[in-house]
């Protein structure tokens, strides 16, 4: 029973099946926007779910200059890394209580994760042999060296929240709070402080990044370099690192609610609030993406470590700062 | 009916090859994407890429220059592929006929690599907008 208990959690409540349809939704929802932004009436609720069916339909390409291992396998380990970040945010969200589930520093893990889907695209795309695909390969290189110390800075913030906000200060049970699920225990919100704030822009800007979103989507740039690092694949794979692109629709703005607004949460009220505040962060990505043009990399890079890093830099002081005096406003 | 082309119909994603037209197809295929006539209500997108593509939106007399470049991107789109032949001279060469440069129309091109292949042709000089939409709409119920 045990097992299978664990494979429906695994494979349909709340894991590949939800969070996919989940992930579609997501995907329709930030169509539907932008199209509305553009006076436009734009696509059906279930275009997402035709697209991937066509493209699971169709002939699936693979180039003779590709190298094929890494080219077929590069989609399946990105897809399989946002279900696993996916399946770990769902059950922070969901029983943040229960001590199996949970384990001492899955907020590294859960970092490591969202590292990966980049780094299959890297491995798919230089794999592919397209020089379109080569240049889409070297940006996104570029792009995740930029955004992803930033972002571990703004989780530093939060980190310190907690401390404030539970009130002890000994180095073993400052440890103890190095986990998804003790920060979404005591329901903080470090939005509500100033360098919490600061840090909540910084990663929304990063979650910006890692899902390819304008201004960020340079290793894509479709008018550019024609789809750049997803130029290549067809059918089947394609399909693959959509739904990949679906579920992180899902799990990055997920995790920024977990981290910053308090999480989720299982009473009805509070799921209520909860989606509400996903369908914020979401709306909030999907307005920067409908207001700005594309950047060029070195000013992406640029904006990243001259402007957010330093900007992180300071909220971590602050946020020191307010643990040493006690100020959670801080 | 089969889910594959079932759900081909309900997602056509378009890839615009210009093989030697004058930008005025060109022009009128981006104004299909506008405001006015948003073909995304019908999952009609514009890729990047032949890869990703439903349908080849074919604009232009085939020039010397362009043929081969044509029979790439036909042979570079996985199947099923639907191409269309947008306008006058991508239909049957129009005022170009007989030109030196000019080895069209589109369907010759495409005919000599796959004698299978599912041509559509949606004439005009340029063809309208409502045209193409109808021209979409006409094959992808032949299919």
């Amino acid at each position: 029973m045990e097992v299978i208990r664990h494979l429906f959690w695994l494979l349909v409540f709340p894991g590949f099946l939800f969070t996919v349809i989940l992930g579609l939704y997501a995907c329709w929802i930030v169509r539907k926007v932008t199209a509305l932004i553009h006076h436009r009436i734009g696509p059906p609720v279930l275009q997402p779910l035709y697209d991937v069916l066509k493209l699971l339909g169709k002939e699936t390409l693979i180039p003779e200059a590709a190298n094929k291992t890494v080219f077929i396998s590069a989609p399946v380990v990105g897809f399989a890394s946002v279900l696993l970040l996916s399946i770990l945010l769902w059950a922070v969200d969901f029983s943040p209580a229960n001590e199996n589930g949970m384990f001492l520093g899955d907020v590294i893990v859960a970092i490591y994760l969202m590292v990966i889907p980049s780094l299959a695209l890297i491995l798919g795309s230089s794999a592919s042999g397209s020089p379109h695909a080569a240049i889409g390969t070297a940006r996104e290189i570029k792009l995740v060296t930029s955004y992803e110390l930033v972002l571990v800075m703004a989780f530093i913030v939060v980190l310190i929240k907690a401390m404030t906000f539970h009130g002890i200060s000994d180095a073993q049970n400052d440890i103890q709070l190095l986990s998804l699920s003790a920060i979404t225990q005591y329901q903080h919100t470090p939005i509500m402080s100033i360098s919490g704030f600061l840090a909540f822009l910084a990663a929304l800007l990063c979650v910006q990044a890692k899902l390819g979103f304008t201004p960020f989507d340079i290793p894509e740039a479709e008018t550019e370099i024609a789809g750049g690092v997803l130029i290549e694949y067809s059918g089947a794979l394609l399909a693959l690192w959509k739904m990949m692109q679906a579920i992180m629709l899902v799990a990055l703005p997920l995790f920024l609610v977990v981290l910053f607004m308090g999480g989720i949460g299982t009473s009805f009220g509070s799921i209520a609030l909860g989606t509400g505040k996903y369908v914020l962060v979401l709306v909030l990505l999907i307005l920067i993406k409908n207001t700005n043009p594309r950047m060029r990399i070195d000013q992406a890079v640029k904006f990243f470590w001259f402007y957010c890093g330093p900007v992180m830099a300071i909220a971590i002081v602050l946020a020191m700062l307010g643990k040493f005096y006690g100020k959670w406003w801080l | 009916m089969n889910w594959k082309i079932w759900s081909l119909k309900k997602s056509p994603w378009v890839f615009h090859v210009n093989t030697g037209a004058c930008n005025n197809c060109d022009i009128e295929v981006v104004n299909c994407l506008t405001p006015k006539f948003d073909v995304e209500r019908f999952g009609v997108t514009l890729v990047g890429s032949p890869r990703h593509a439903d349908a080849l939106l074919v604009t232009g007399v085939v020039t010397a220059q362009a043929a081969p470049r044509l029979i790439q991107a036909y042979q570079q789109a996985p199947k099923p592929c639907v191409v269309f032949s947008i306008g006058a001279c991508a239909c049957g060469t129009g005022i170009f006929h007989k030109g030196y440069h000019v080895v069209g129309p589109v369907d010759k091109i495409i005919r000599e690599i796959d004698p299978n292949a599912i041509i559509a042709y949606v004439p005009g000089c340029p063809p309208k907008p409502e045209a193409m939409i109808s021209g979409i709409v006409k094959t992808l119920n032949a299919l």
